[in-house]
């Protein structure tokens, strides 16, 4: 497949089957992988939507400094577009995220703004909004807020997801910006009758939720609950056990967050199964796992990696 | 009948420190009057005016209850609750 330019190339990534981790041919389960993106990870497409549509409106010009909190994706995502447009990226990031992520970052000529672990990405978020009070001229895309993140999704990876499986009954994804839900579920909503469309959360530990007061949690702005049929929550030693399974037995090298969004995808195709149903059920691979290794994941035993995960931001 | 009820960190104040706490009741919203009479003042930490604070998720056996029901959903001996706090999400 030919394009003119690397940013051209976003998208029309492959759907793959799970022949082994599905129950019957009744009931299949779907790999979308997003990690074949120009730099790795689905986030390639909202970020590109994100400044696109900037520079439409005219917030974003030549020479422009972005800002944005984010745990990693996004950034990496940014920083290639940026770098590509002559913009300069400046990202806020929580501290207890991979040491590959912050390389990859540096790599494109992005500058990071580091905020306090215990926070997570709502102390990065709580960060990046002060720093664009204190200056007006930076362009915050703000990814939790910006409807443009749930619209790369339904102008682009939902309609290739139905394209290639006009059979689809269960959409799932991890849930973050909640942008892939957003979009994918909206378009698929409007052209599948009775499509599910499921979320999988990340699970922390205690050292990630820590204190935070109730009172100050945080949804993001662009998050439609009506949108989603259900959300579970993934702890991540499910998301780990997945992660590892999808390796050995259909040889997939994915991110952790693929896990979690696997073991949702897998605990939907057993229910099915068992009350004899069909199902074809898609779901989102967000990135491989090269970002990961560093923290451990994929050696020793399971305790021993969710022992090395404990305080990370895994997804 | 019997439920599990894990608590996050910043409620612990109110189960001398306990991770996780038993308690009763055929629909969430029973459970949490129960979990209030045994731990008093928790009640109010997770309803706002008869509803689930916004920044408060509650799961049952992992799936959130805003899509089983809410303060509706049934509870039968031996289910897991979980509270967490809303976070910003990962991969993000």
């Amino acid at each position: 497949m030919r394009y003119d330019s690397l940013l051209d190339s976003l998208g029309h990534t492959p759907l793959v089957g799970l022949p082994k981790l599905s129950p019957s041919g009744d009931v299949r389960i779907w790999a979308k992988l997003e990690d074949r993106n120009p730099t790795g990870s689905i986030k390639d497409r909202p970020a590109l939507a994100m400044v696109e549509e900037a520079e439409r409106d005219g917030r974003l010009r030549p020479g422009c400094t972005i800002l944005e909190p984010t745990s990693g994706n996004t950034g990496i995502a940014l920083a290639m577009a940026a770098k590509l447009k002559g913009y300069k990226l400046i990202c806020v990031m929580p501290e207890n995220t991979s040491a590959e992520r912050r390389q990859l970052l540096r790599m494109w000529g992005a500058e990071i703004v580091p905020s306090p672990a215990a926070g997570g990405s709502n102390e990065a978020v709580r960060v990046a909004k002060g720093l664009a009070e204190q200056n007006p001229d930076w362009v915050l895309l703000y990814q939790y807020g910006n409807p443009a993140n749930a619209g790369a999704h339904y102008h682009g990876t939902g309609p290739e997801i139905l394209a290639d499986l006009p059979t689809i009954t269960h959409f799932v994804a991890g849930l973050g910006t909640t942008g892939t839900l957003m979009g994918v579920g909206r378009y698929l909503r409007e052209k599948v009758p009775g499509i599910e469309i499921v979320a999988a959360e990340p699970r922390y530990d205690d050292l990630i939720y820590g204190l935070r007061n109730l009172d100050e949690g945080f949804v993001p702005e662009i998050y439609d609950e009506s949108v989603l049929t259900t959300r579970y929550s993934v702890a991540s030693a499910d998301a780990l056990r997945r992660t590892r399974e999808l390796l050995t037995t259909e040889g997939i090298f994915a991110g952790i967050s693929t896990g979690c969004a696997l073991h949702a995808a897998i605990g939907i195709a057993t229910k099915v199964h068992k009350a004899g149903g069909t199902a074809d059920i898609a779901f989102v691979v967000a990135d491989g796992g090269w970002k990961y290794l560093s923290t451990g994941a994929y050696e020793g035993t399971l305790d021993e990696a969710e022992d090395r995960l404990s305080g990370q931001l895994w997804a | 009948m019997a439920v599990q009820v894990s608590i996050p960190t910043i409620l612990r104040s109110y189960t001398d420190g306990a991770k996780s706490v038993e308690g009763s009741g055929e629909t969430l919203a029973a459970l949490i009057t129960d979990l209030d009479t045994r731990h008093p003042g928790i009640g109010d930490r997770l309803l706002d005016e008869g509803k689930l604070r916004r920044f408060v998720n509650v799961y049952k056996n992992d799936e959130d209850v805003r899509f089983l029901g809410g303060l509706d959903t049934e509870l039968a001996d031996g289910d897991n609750v979980t509270v967490l706090p809303a976070v910003a999400g990962g991969m993000s």
